[in-house]
């Protein structure tokens, strides 16, 4: 078994486990730290698998941003978990049986599935990638360039969701003393500097 | 890449021209910009109407098949389009005078109607998905714009949470046919089709996605929204989602069947014979009870749909045909009815009870008489226009085999007629306490009277339905492949 | 020499390297602190650290051993096992982000292809230590701490990333090695990134100091008004970790700051050798100016700070970003390295 494997199963194993623990933990805090373990498992295995940069976005975005955020609000919100998941043992009955059926169904279907004979090779098709360019470069190439047209859809959908936040939660309230920095640092000519001897006043 | 350029210029104007007022509006000083920016909106969207119509040409696609520009797309862009800024410039008044006006909203709506022109002109689930959630997600806002109103708070909320779970199901069910049939691009996956044929992964995946695509245009079993975010939105944004995001949609929902899955049409023609079916009847039956006019007309466009399904349900290009038909003629209809409801006041605040219609014959007798001939063509009454776009679906539906569709069809628009009818009755033969007042303003009373004109006069052989039916055809033509 | 070119082999080469990197780090520390205090004391007229060993240099080393012996004492209410990996977790981060730097051409553990990707991931991680530090001692000023830190250092980790930006436009290359490369050119050193990019390093090194809880903006340990932040209630060994980490990130932004826009290992007079010396220099310096701005310059405000670091910093970064891929379209020199194929 060589490091690669190795590295491959503590990492994985290390992701599944603090994923079950995100759902296990009592303390909600717990549950973010270990959601937070389990992101930055799956950015060793996207490493693993020679996708570095994904891995890196995966840590910087998810790991730096998101996760924190979720661990400002369930540090701040005085959620009572026990409380929340008193109802559980009512519904769980209920739901196993759905996810059971469910279950069932799938797997009765499953033996019937079938891709298309076309689809690996059109698959492979869209990311006709030269060997030897390093994942950066290339997948920088196909999102500004091929999926330019999405890229920029995506932007615009940020930018409704900005307007959107702001449309509902800015309130400009009256009455309220605002700070003006630049009138605030702002010196005219009528205020000079002086050079004050100890002990003698201007 | 120049040529694919080209080729969206519609679509970078709208971009580039929300952004601009979005850049006014924010450091222009609100007060003074947003009667600016409203009518710059809607002027903005009549331009890009009048570009996309004068355009001409064959087929085009571009940045990889990702957008499509066809007779298909440039007509429902064009009724998109206009339905937008009509609907902008007649609900502006209402909330000028409520107070919730602001600058965000006519630059919301453009977007939201930039995101259906994507919609009508995608040529993959990526593309698809791009411009629905670019919709929805305006939607979304304007919803909820009233935040005092805890009414308002609650549509925006609903129809997020709702909105999102569909999304949800539409992804899966994209990223079930990407699997399996190994594209994203619809005409790709339309030849794995006619090679493969459909496999149980596809139908799966084809599923799912009508399941997302029924939520958002408000066809039962995913309808359950309707109702509520229709009565909690401001009246303008009820008005606003009653007319475009229905056409694009429904638009939308034909090009992903016939363009990807054109192949494959007894897979999913029993999904939408189901959906339509269940759609006339509930929105038939659901609102005979209600009492107020928004929520009457959510359920009246959950049955719409339901009507204009049946076109789609048909398969063929008949069926295309009527379905777009069958969208302008409902647009028209929703344009005059919602500029009624937003002209109806007492003291100074808005009413929408059917009851406050009460002797409007006697106060108000053009009003009246106007909103008389809407609702006989939305239950369509022959000889009102309303009456034809039915008959065409119905049409479609029968040339296609599907003779028990149309049937019910006609039963559940027998027992719609009641509700609608229903309104006609309380206003001409009941007595009113206290008259409704009108808010007269010339924008909303000439779009009142020029859909109920429409509507009375558009069969007549002189007009010939305003070459609305060849226009429907071209259109319908280019879908079809 | 087949033994080295097994797995284990290189498993072992690996752990050799960083070892030694990690104790020339640490080394280089206990005499970097003792410069700061020194620098720090003698702006303040007085004479700084002076008693153990020759002009007090073994002051670290003292305060070293007085830390690991003394005895660690955690709060009753403290959640024992998030209070305890808070530090390591500081201290863990700060010495693997060392991985990627290059202190001379060839002479970097891991010449990663996303380097600079992978520092930006690791200082991101930094938040947690302090934010989880913060929230296990159970106690107000701690907690606050914890806030401030966090809310700050996502602040300005986005202007952090787009001043990047710019130099990578110029690079064409996230690696930290082919960055120092790119600015080897025949003007010594005015032809590293500090003059295409000079507004830029201004900014890079404020937000260093507002990323690394330096004076003036050391408000989450701002002890006039928190004691000392998350800090409160650390003693002995998980406090040094702490503070270990802390100035193990600083030092990791003056190599960063001088690898970007300073030529990193090269040297700033053509027909000099270039080498790890220069790099050593350019670190010292920075660091140096590091602790002038911790003497002089006084605390920020906190809602000062998050103006200055979403209002001003981040749209002059965005707007820089957007100038420098212009002007490195227009093949103007000094942007366009990448471009020019230099």
């Amino acid at each position: 078994m060589g490091l690669t494997q190795l590295a491959f199963y503590v990492f994985a194993a290390v992701a599944v486990g603090s994923g079950v623990l995100v759902i296990l933990a009592r303390n909600p805090v717990h549950s973010v730290l270990w959601l937070i373990l389990a992101f930055f498992s799956s950015a060793g295995l996207m490493v693993l698998l020679g996708a570095e940069f994904i891995a890196m976005l995966l840590v910087i975005v998810y790991v730096g941003a998101v996760a924190v955020l979720f661990l400002f609000v369930v540090m701040m919100l005085d959620v009572d978990f026990a409380e929340l998941k008193r109802g559980l043992a009512d519904y769980l009955p209920v739901g196993a049986l759905v996810g059971l059926v469910l279950l069932v169904e799938l797997s009765l279907v499953l033996g019937h599935w079938a891709l298309a004979g076309a689809a690996p090779e059109s698959r492979e098709a869209v990311f006709a990638i030269e060997e030897g360019v390093a994942n950066t470069p290339a997948l920088g190439a196909i999102l500004y360039d091929k999926y330019l047209y999405m890229f920029q859809a995506a932007g615009l959908i940020l930018l409704v969701a900005m307007i959107g936040a702001i449309v509902l939660t800015l309130r400009h309230r009256p009455n309220v003393k605002r700070q003006d920095v630049l009138t605030q640092i702002y010196r005219g000519r009528d205020v000079e500097l002086k050079d004050v001897e100890p002990g003698q006043g201007v | 890449m120049n040529s694919d350029f080209a080729l969206v210029v519609p679509e970078i104007l709208m971009a580039a021209g929300a952004m601009l007022l979005l850049m006014v509006g924010a450091y222009g000083g609100e007060e003074r910009q947003r009667n600016l920016i409203t009518w710059a909106s809607a002027g903005l969207m009549a331009l890009v109407a009048a570009i996309v119509a004068t355009r001409g040409g064959a087929e085009a696609t571009a940045f990889g098949g990702a957008f499509v520009d066809d007779g298909f797309a440039r007509f429902t862009k064009v009724l998109i389009l206009t339905s937008s800024a009509l609907m902008l410039v007649i609900g502006k008044e209402y909330l000028e005078r409520r107070g919730i006006l602001r600058f965000e909203y006519p630059i919301l709506i453009v977007l939201a109607t930039l995101g259906m022109m994507m919609m009508v002109s995608s040529g993959g689930l990526i593309a698809l998905y791009m411009g629905l959630e670019l919709q929805s997600l305006s939607l979304y806002v304007v919803a909820a714009f009233n935040r005092d109103s805890a009414r308002s708070t609650e549509a925006g909320l609903k129809y997020f949470v709702l909105g999102a779970l569909s999304s949800g199901m539409l992804l899966y069910g994209a990223s079930l046919v990407y699997g399996y049939s190994g594209s994203t691009s619809f005409s790709a996956i339309a030849e794995v089709i006619a090679d493969d044929g459909v496999s149980l992964g596809l139908t799966f995946g084809l599923v799912f996605i009508c399941a997302g695509l029924a939520f958002k245009i408000s066809a039962v079993p995913f309808h359950m929204w309707t109702p509520d975010v229709y009565e909690g939105a401001p009246t303008p944004v009820t008005a606003f989602f009653a007319t475009a995001p229905k056409v694009a949609a429904g638009a939308l929902f034909a090009r992903a069947l016939y363009d990807g899955f054109g192949n494959a049409v007894a897979d999913w023609q029993q999904i939408l014979v189901f959906i339509s079916i269940a759609s006339m009847f509930l929105g038939s039956i659901a609102a005979i009870g209600q009492s107020n006019l928004k929520r009457l007309l959510a359920y009246s466009s959950i049955g719409h749909m339901g009507f204009a399904l049946v076109g789609l349900a048909a398969g063929t290009q008949a069926g295309a045909e009527s379905l777009l038909t069958y969208l302008v003629i409902y647009v028209i209809m929703n344009i005059g009815t919602f500029a009624f409801i937003l002209s109806m006041e007492r003291d100074g605040k808005p009413v929408v009870q059917i009851s406050d219609l009460a002797g409007l014959a006697e106060t108000r007798p053009a009003q009246a008489l106007a909103l008389g001939v809407l609702m006989f063509s939305l239950a369509g009454i022959p000889p009102m226009v309303g009456f034809f776009a039915k008959f065409f679906v119905f049409k479609a539906a029968v040339d296609a085999g599907l003779a028990p569709l149309a049937v019910a069809g006609a039963v559940a628009s027998v027992i719609g007629a009641y509700y609608y009818l229903n309104i006609v009755r309380v206003m001409y033969l009941s007595q009113a306490e206290r008259p409704l007042e009108i808010r007269t303003n010339l924008i909303g009373q000439g779009a009142l009277g020029l859909s109920a004109l429409v509507m009375a006069a558009g069969w007549l052989p002189i007009f010939d339905g305003f070459g609305l039916p060849e226009m429907a055809a071209a259109a319908a033509q280019s879908l079809l492949r | 020499m087949a033994f080295f070119d097994t797995s284990l082999g290189i498993f072992i080469i690996i752990l050799a390297q960083c070892l030694a990197v990690t104790v020339a780090i640490l080394v280089s520390l206990a005499f970097l602190l003792y410069m700061d205090r020194k620098v720090w004391a003698a702006v303040q007229m007085r004479r700084g650290p002076n008693v153990v060993g020759p002009w007090g240099l073994l002051q670290s080393f003292a305060d070293f051993l007085k830390f690991v012996l003394k005895e660690i004492v955690i709060p009753a209410g403290a959640d024992k096992a998030v209070f305890l990996i808070a530090p390591l977790l500081t201290f863990v981060l700060a010495c693997i982000a060392w991985v990627v730097i290059p202190f001379a051409d060839g002479w970097v553990i891991s010449d990663l292809n996303v380097g600079v990707l992978y520092i930006f991931a690791i200082s991101s991680l930094g938040v947690y230590g302090i934010i989880m530090g913060g929230w296990a001692s159970n106690s107000k000023y701690p907690f606050l701490g914890g806030l401030r830190s966090a809310a700050q250092m996502v602040s300005y980790e986005v202007s952090i990333g787009l001043i990047i930006i710019g130099v990578l436009i110029s690079t064409g290359s996230l690696n930290l090695s082919e960055i120092v490369r790119a600015q080897d050119g025949a003007y010594g050193l005015f032809s590293w990134y500090w003059l295409p990019h000079l507004p830029m390093v201004v900014l890079f090194f404020v937000s260093a100091l507002a990323e690394t809880n330096r004076p003036p903006f050391d408000l989450p340990e701002a002890e006039s008004e928190l004691v000392a932040g998350y800090q409160v209630e650390y003693s002995s060994t998980p406090y040094l970790l702490f503070m270990i980490g802390e100035y193990m990130n600083i030092v990791l932004m003056c190599a960063l700051l001088s690898i970007l826009f300073f030529g990193g290992w090269l040297s700033p007079i053509p027909g000099l050798p270039d080498g790890v010396l220069w790099m050593v220099v350019k670190i010292v310096f920075f660091f140096f100016l590091f602790a002038m701005v911790k003497a002089i310059v006084p605390r920020y405000r906190y809602d000062q700070l998050m103006r200055l670091g979403w209002k001003v910093f981040l749209p002059m970064s965005l707007g820089w970003v957007v100038i420098a891929a212009i002007l490195a379209r227009l093949d103007v020199i000094g942007y366009a390295r990448f471009a020019a194929g230099g």
